[in-house]
């Protein structure tokens, strides 16, 4: 199964990137852009019987490598789970 | 005193943190590398800077899982005594051997200039040949300096005198413009609750001589070495007794 993780910073980090590249759309000409976040898109694929196994190991690999909790959120999407 | 200064893939520092311990202080440093799970005997074990497995994932992130990690836990928990500085501070925390993290500095590029710091606590072992207040000057080089802790966790270290050094400006101000990457409270060096284990991001290895960016870095390993030649000391930090208020160290 294919896992897909997104890893943003957490709410109340500061993100510079992403300030910068609020920046950068205003002076594109991008109104009203705000909230802008930078974070990390991991895929992977991992053997598992059922998608309930494959979540539980996502989640523990997130928690303990994928994402710093202490700056970080994750989240993340199983495909090809039948 | 016996110093190990580890070498992760990718430190840089390890080499200026055993010329300034050995050759300027005269102090006994073995070489520990990371693969190795032995710390030689090392009363105080240093985590140089660096950019230990080409900062992959996050700085620090995979240094973590090195061996010789797993003894620097278990030193650490027994009461030794352990120093990361700059990357190796990044690596204690991502260890969980100290709270908060390091994130990008806010201005998005890489600092290498010199700072002062203000010691905030002078009642451990790292900063206990020092007086509160004292202002050092250190040179810093990093693009990820700026830490970052959850509020409440930061008021509670400020309560316990977990925060050990201050950005400040010359005058010993925590100014803003002082704050060199953004980071919270102007926080550079912090220490766990047990007070045997410091992080900083300025590099003491760096300014160990005074005609090399001066030597007030000496004054942490100096202290390092003062607290360390009082058996009654270790013991305190073997027990887990954090340090009393009137600290009761070498002055």
């Amino acid at each position: 199964m294919q896992v897909k993780v997104f890893v943003t910073p957490r709410k109340g980090i500061l993100d510079p990137q992403g300030r910068t590249v609020e920046h950068a759309l205003a002076s594109l000409g991008f109104a009203g852009v705000s909230d802008v976040k930078i974070g990390r898109y991991i895929t992977l694929n991992i053997e598992a019987k059922t998608p309930e196994e494959a979540r539980a190991s996502a989640s523990k690999m997130c928690e303990q490598l994928l994402a710093n909790p202490n700056i970080e959120d994750f989240r993340f999407e199983i495909e090809g789970a039948a | 005193m016996k110093w190990g200064v580890i070498r992760f893939p990718g430190s840089l520092d390890d080499l200026d943190a055993m010329y300034g311990l050995r050759d300027v202080m005269g102090q006994d440093v073995t070489a520990l590398w990371h693969k190795d799970e032995s710390l030689r005997g090392a009363e105080c074990v240093v985590l140089p800077g660096g950019f230990s497995y080409g900062d992959h994932l996050r700085c620090g992130a995979i240094a973590r899982f090195s061996p010789i990690m797993k003894s620097v836990a278990k030193f650490a928990a027994d009461g030794g005594l352990v120093i990361g500085i700059c990357n190796g501070f990044q690596i204690l925390t991502e260890a969980h051997l100290l709270p908060g993290a390091l994130t990008r500095n806010r201005t998005l590029s890489f600092i290498c200039e010199r700072v002062h710091l203000r010691v905030e606590n002078a009642k451990t072992p790292f900063t206990c040949t020092m007086r509160e207040g004292d202002v050092l000057a250190l040179p810093i080089k990093h693009g990820e300096g700026c830490y970052v802790a959850p509020d409440k966790e930061i008021l509670q270290m400020e309560e316990r005198g977990q925060v050990i050094l201050r950005y400040v400006d010359a005058m010993g101000e925590a100014t803003d413009a002082a704050n060199p990457n953004g980071s919270m409270r102007s926080i550079a060096g912090v220490a766990n609750e047990r007070f045997n284990v410091f992080g900083l991001m300025p590099h003491p290895e760096h300014a160990v001589e005074a005609a090399l960016f001066g030597a007030d870095g000496r004054k942490i390993f100096e202290s390092i070495i003062a607290f360390q030649s009082v058996p009654e000391h270790r013991g305190q930090l073997r027990a887990g007794q954090p340090m009393p208020p009137s600290g009761g160290l070498v002055r």
